[in-house]
């Protein structure tokens, strides 16, 4: 999550399911828990029903997740930034922040960079052409003595708590009112719910998922949010946080090891290709603490890096070729899928992989991403079900009208298993990393996917090995020291990511001790080298799988702190940690700041308590370090430096297709000023003119993506594709219930059958009224539930400024009988 | 009350059918009733994880077959697991259908391959597929590998072919994925986190 | 020892007495349609559980689907969009299917000896094997709620998972719901239950907050929790005070003794001709009446 890493040092969710229980107030906005995590939101109910919470969901529709709120407010899509905003406005102006923890905990002291500054939609250092901001200026003044200057007083105008007073003043409940369409009321009782949470006894966690992070302002949607649960001091805290629920089962897993064009395992990146040598590559990722006294963990970077490569290409990797560091692609630019297809489109890739994966159906503007696949040379889907991608080159009529004799492309269609039939581990939304134990054999000829890439890769390093080929060497010293080399088992894999020693360790207090002998496992990060004597494929998995065996199998669910704390139940990185940043539930002293839901404290010695210590578990309190220890500055950010590529305060910016056609706040600058737009999808946005509703996309809770429409109980369930109106709009256009419909957007249309609701209401945006139509996803040409169109042909091709999520939540439609 | 023509007719119907069989001594034998059988007695018991979003539920899947070296498991049920501490046994509508995702009509079974300019699949070994595919992957690799950048500094790259990975599979099938693609240069790779 | 798994309290078109020495907890599921996100959690795992797959229908302008209770779906979530207050929607959820009566009208009604039966501990099962297809079990019932099958002209509906609770499970649905709306318990601990929960919606608002155990079929061993007690009608019409069809009273409180000696001929060549002929013909004409009415 591209936003609470630079807010608080780790992107993932910051408590879990169980601790949700714990929460005095639940927030539900950007998200629909329990339509699509019910079973998670399961919390949701019992916090209610033993806590005697209140749930609040603020969202464009009345949806399941509002059918057992305490209270509801309506809120026009794409507009969360204004809202959150003027709930900060909201807490300074009425005083009801954390203060200890604001001044302890968060920047707010920090002095900004004079030449910091935010004018008419704009942050310092904007380049209009490039459409990018040189950041420079985004910066706290450094002293003479290399840390940053503080303010412990507040009184400076400069310090960060000052600047965001000054930025969010502008968010007034009217202002507030008049871009989220929300009642001005509504909006109040909200902020005064939420403002009760700022007592040091009181909670909120925030649940939130796609309807924040599909925006092509996504991620500063989710910092507003995590500014918000600073301010009331309940990070850190049981029962608090900010609850990113991720959509796939190991969505967490996968981002975790790296599976992104930019990344490698364990929050590590690849190089840039301006990083030319070893040296300056990994002097950029190991940073120098800004406070006094401050752990700022990744000042480890190296070992976690060279112990990766050792792992990787073993003996190939050595000091004298800086770990191999040749092996690694250098980026030139980030290589995200709407870079990809717009390349593929464009004519400049040949060949592309779908393992598990449905593009067709996923991706934004389903004619470009149907075009661009048909440029390709080859394509390989390896997929345990009969995907669209897998058969776009097949005419189904109106679904999918292409012509396969012109469409070039070799498909090669591998079954993959499914997890019924497979050993492994996936890591949930709360970081635990679950083992899982096969139950049948596939059907059919059916593979797991790691024969299929070892059948593939084995094949292709005898080729190199034989005729040799362009730069063979990553190739061929790859490690691949599996029992049988054409079917690695989970568990070798999973060894092989925690990490090993590969010389003894000796103990750095006493070298006469040997912590961990040569060829045993790891049981924590802590052993890592930067030398080569040891190796680790994901460093935050390390205590996975130990000398002790498979930690991620353990299944003693115990709860004796009765706040939901099960520590022997699978494994949670990092360290078995179950709630992130826990330091940050006891004051400076080391005290819960409340008793009722203590999870560790200071006993005079060490920390100690009901979870695993996020912190150094012997620094005493007067030691001053402070509880965000993966940030330099041991502290999280109000302000978020240069971390952000639209700036360091959350701005509200309109969707790039806006039923308004200005922003309220600054009308020169629309929307986002930093995404990126690629020029043929510019002409592609539509205008409030000829679209004039506001289009968004949604999960139901009977499906999963595209998958459950091949199983026959969810088909039945929930069979066939329709969209959903309020009662005004429909009446306007002549609409009856249950009538076929078409909606278009300026990328295509697709026809589906019409639900009138009273869940969708029409809000007086700007001056002028603005209606919704509602469209879920699940539907498409392949499945046992009836045919449908595939939502994505509607969606505009442009993503949040920092991730590239496409912009699913937020664009232009019209709607009229089919 | 009212009773018209056709409801008492009904009630007369009703009075045969029941009370008069009764009395003729039909009755007491057919009466005998029992439930269901339990279906999942002596199946065989499996913990596994929901393979759907992120609450990543327990389950126990129920396999036909003991084990014994003839006969072949198969799914017949699957449930939540009560000791799980997120879902206490609970299923969503999602998790609660699976076995119909495990036994889709549309699972695939076999390699295909579709031809260029093809309307159809043919089927194909797992031997075929895996060496037109390292085949292709290596010629395109080779063709296409950027080594330097124009600026001369050392790059090692290969852009022309791309990998979508998912966010489904487990952690050790996408660490091994990762293994292989970086391996190879590639950079356009990415999985479902994006969207 | 009895030869069934549950004991049984009482069977159709059956004058012999069950055994009855032995003391059986009765249970009951209640459904708590204020926690209820209308996930159809309970609709699936019925699905799967009892081996019944619905057809594949369409989207009729509402989330409800399948449509309506049928022979394969044993449960259905009834959506209903209201305002109780002005300004003030509510998306009220209600899961539909058998009440298990404590005082069956399907039961009574029924003809055929032993088609239903009523076990010990309040759950009401039909029989397949003893059903002659005749439909009356839908005419008995005040909630509409059995269906007969078009495939082999049986009727059908929730057993309450009579096969878990023998083995001292939960029934499928129960162990499924991800919010906790539905419970199962003993009757007595599932009335405390309710208790607990209509006083947090009091707090919460909801003055005529209550529970749904109409004492006009005797209570019943499914029970509602509801926001607005006061008008039960709201949650896609559940009856406010629903009692047995007068048809059923009738026949067996006035006609039954008049008709039996009357018509004993006549039954006799109505059993004949139901072996050799086949079930009545008449029912699946009445089966459709009464679905009509439903939809």
């Amino acid at each position: 999550m591209a936003s609470l890493a630079p807010t608080f040092g780790r992107g993932a969710m910051t408590n879990h399911w169980v601790d949700i229980k714990n929460a005095n107030l639940v927030l539900i906005m950007g998200g629909n828990a329990a339509e699509a995590h019910p079973c998670g939101f399961k919390w949701v109910t019992e916090a209610k029903a033993h806590n005697k919470a209140k749930l609040v969901v603020v969202d464009p529709r009345f949806n399941r997740s509002a059918a057992v709120a305490d209270y509801y407010a309506p809120i026009r899509t794409g507009t969360d930034i204004a809202f959150l905003g003027g709930l900060i406005n909201y807490l300074l102006a009425h005083d009801k922040i954390q203060h200890e923890y604001v001044k302890k905990y968060t920047n707010a002291t920090f002095l900004i960079n004079g030449d910091y500054q935010f004018e008419e939609g704009l942050f310092s250092g904007y380049d209009a052409a490039k459409r990018s901001y040189d950041k420079s200026t985004w910066s706290y003044v450094i002293g003479a003595d290399g840390f940053a200057e503080v303010d412990e007083t507040l009184a400076n105008p400069r310090c960060a708590f000052n600047l965001m007073k000054q930025h969010y003043a502008r968010y007034t409940p009217d202002v507030v009112s008049n871009i989220c369409g929300t009642p001005k009321e509504q909006f109040l009782k909200v902020c005064e719910m939420i403002a009760e949470t700022s007592a040091p006894n009181k909670t909120m966690t925030i649940m939130y998922a796609l309807g924040w992070t599909q925006h092509s302002v996504g991620s500063q949607m989710i910092r507003t949010a995590a500014m918000v649960q600073l301010l009331l001091g309940n990070v850190g805290m049981a029962g608090g946080g900010v609850n990113a629920l991720r959509g796939h089962s190991n969505i967490q897993g996968l981002t975790d090891l790296g599976l992104l064009s930019n990344m490698l395992p364990g929050y590590l990146t690849l190089p840039g290709e301006k990083e030319t040598d070893y040296p300056t590559f990994i002097e950029k990722r190991t940073p120098k603490a800004l406070r006094p006294g401050q752990l700022n963990y990744w000042q480890n970077y190296p070992k976690f890096h060279v112990s990766l490569m050792k792992a990787w290409f073993g003996d190939a990797a050595t000091q004298e070729n800086n770990w191999a560091y040749d092996y690694l692609p250098k980026l030139d630019k980030v290589h995200d899928v709407l870079q990809v297809f717009e390349d593929m489109h464009n004519g400049k890739m040949n060949g592309y992989f779908c393992q598990g994966f449905n593009p067709l159906a996923a991706f934004p503007n389903k004619a470009k991403i149907g075009g661009a696949l048909a440029k390709l040379k080859y394509l390989v889907i390896i997929d345990p079900l009969a995907t669209e991608t897998s058969e776009f080159w097949k005419n189904f009529g109106e679904y999918n009208d292409v012509d396969s004799s012109r469409i070039q492309t070799e498909v090669f269609r591998l079954p993959s298993s499914c997890f019924a039939e497979e050993d492994g581990a996936l890591v949930n939304s709360s970081r635990w990393m679950q083992w899982h134990w096969k139950g049948a054999e596939p059907p059919g000829e059916a593979k797991g996917d790691p024969e299929i890439m070892a059948g593939i890769f084995s094949r292709l390093r005898d080729m190199y090995k034989k005729e040799g080929g362009a730069f063979p060497d990553p190739v061929l010293n790859l490690t691949w020291n599996y029992a049988i080399p054409d079917l690695p088992g989970p568990e070798e894999l999973a060894r092989e990511y925690n990490g090993k020693a590969l010389a003894d360790i000796a103990d750095p207090k006493d070298a006469t001790k040997v912590l961990v002998k040569a060829g045993q496992q790891l049981d924590s990060f802590a052993l890592l080298q930067d030398n080569g004597s040891t190796a680790s494929g994901c460093w935050i998995f390390t205590g996975a799988w130990t000398e002790k065996g498979n930690m991620m199998a353990r299944r003693d669910n115990a709860d004796p702190s009765g706040l939901g704390e099960t520590l022997g139940w699978a494994f949670a990185w990092p360290a078995n940690r179950r709630i992130l940043y826990n330091r940050a539930s006891c004051d400076p002293a080391g005290k819960p700041w409340d008793p009722k839901r203590s999870i560790i404290h200071w006993n005079g010695s060490k920390w100690v308590g009901f979870d695993v210590p996020d912190f150094k578990p012997d620094s005493a309190p007067d030691q001053g370090m402070e509880p965000f220890i993966m940030q330099p500055e041991g502290v999280a950010r109000l302000f978020a430096l240069d971390k952000m590529v639209e700036g360091p305060f959350p701005e509200h910016y309109e969707p790039f297709e806006t039923p308004i056609g200005t922003n309220p706040l600054h009308p020169k600058v629309v929307s986002n000023p930093a995404a990126r737009v690629f020029k043929g999808d510019l002409e592609q946005f539509g205008t409030a003119k000829d679209f004039p509703y506001a289009g968004t996309t949604y999960r139901l809770t009977e499906h999963f993506h595209y998958w459950t429409k091949h199983a026959v109980i969810n088909s039945v369930l929930q069979p066939q594709q329709f969209v959903e109106l309020g009662e005004e709009l429909a009446k306007e256009k002549g609409i009856a219930n249950g009538s076929m419909v078409t909606v278009r957007s300026n990328r295509g249309h697709i026809k589906a059958v019409a639900v009138v609701t009273k869940r969708l209401k029409a809000l007086t945006v700007n001056g002028k009224t603005v209606h919704t139509v509602g469209i879920p996803i699940h539907w498409g040409f392949k499945g046992v539930a009836k045919n449908g169109y595939l939502a994505n042909t509607l969606t505009p091709y442009v993503g949040d400024a920092n991730t590239q999520t496409p912009e699913f939540k937020s664009f232009l439609v019209d709607i009229e009988k089919a | 009350m009212q009773v018209n023509r056709r409801q008492f007719f009904k009630i007369c119907a009703a009075g045969m059918g029941g009370s008069s069989l009764a009395v003729m001594g039909f009755s007491p034998a057919v009466a005998l009733a029992e439930v269901r059988e339990f279906k999942l007695l002596r199946s065989t018991e499996t913990r596994n994880t929901c393979p759907y979003c992120s609450v990543s539920c327990g389950l126990l899947m129920y396999s036909l077959g003991d084990k014994a070296k003839n006969a072949k498991l198969n799914i017949i049920h699957i449930e939540g697991d009560p000791d799980h501490p997120v879902n206490r046994g609970t299923l969503c509508p999602k998790g609660a259908g699976l076995l119909d995702f495990v036994h889709s009509p549309n699972r695939l079974q076999f390699p295909e391959y579709r031809a260029a300019g093809s309307t159809e699949w043919k089927r194909i070994s797992w031997n075929d597929a895996f060496s037109r595919i390292a085949r292709l992957v290596k010629d395109d690799r080779d063709k296409n590998f950027i080594a330097k950048n124009a600026e001369g500094a050392t790059v090692n790259r290969w852009l022309t072919t791309g990998f979508l990975a998912a966010s489904a599979s487990s952690n050790e099938s996408g660490y091994l994925t990762h293994k292989v693609v970086r391996s190879l240069g590639m950079l356009a790779f990415d999985n479902q986190a994006r969207v | 020892m009895a030869l069934q798994s549950l004991d049984i309290q009482r069977r159709s078109a059956t004058t012999t007495p069950s055994p009855d020495v032995r003391q059986t907890m009765p249970v009951a599921k209640l459904i708590d349609v204020s926690k209820c996100i209308g996930c159809k959690a309970c609709q699936s795992a019925c699905m799967e559980w009892n081996d019944v797959r619905d057809e594949i229908g369409t989207c009729v302008g509402v989330y409800d689907n399948p449509p309506n209770l049928s022979a394969d779906s044993w449960t259905v979530m009834r959506f209903s969009e209201v305002e109780v207050e002005q300004g003030k929607l509510e998306w009220l959820i209600r899961k539909d299917g058998c009440m298990h009566c404590a005082d069956p009208g399907c039961l009574k009604a029924c003809p055929s000896p032993g088609a239903i039966i009523q076990y010990a501990n309040g759950i009401v099962d039909f029989h397949e094997e003893n059903c002659i297809g005749c439909g009356y079990c839908i005419t008995g019932c005040p909630f509409n709620v059995p269906r007969i099958s078009q495939k082999d002209n049986k009727a059908y509906k929730c057993t309450l998972c009579s096969d878990r609770v023998a083995v001292g499970m939960e029934p499928a649905c129960i162990k499924a719901c991800p919010t906790g709306a539905l419970v199962f318990g003993s009757k007595d601990d599932m009335i405390h239950h309710a208790e607990g929960r209509i006083t947090d919606l009091k707090e919460r608002g909801y003055q005529n907050a209550g529970l749904y155990d109409p004492q006009g079929v005797g209570g019943t061993h499914v029970m509602y929790v509801l926001q607005h007690a006061d008008k039960p009608e709201l949650y896609h019409d559940l009856p406010k005070d629903p009692q047995i069809s007068p048809l059923v009273s009738l026949w067996k409180g006035i006609t039954k003794p008049l008709l039996s000696a009357g018509l004993g001929l006549a039954a006799l060549v109505g059993f004949f001709h139901y072996v050799t002929v086949g079930p009545n013909e008449v029912k699946e004409e009445e089966a459709e009446h009464v679905e009509k009415e439903d939809i």
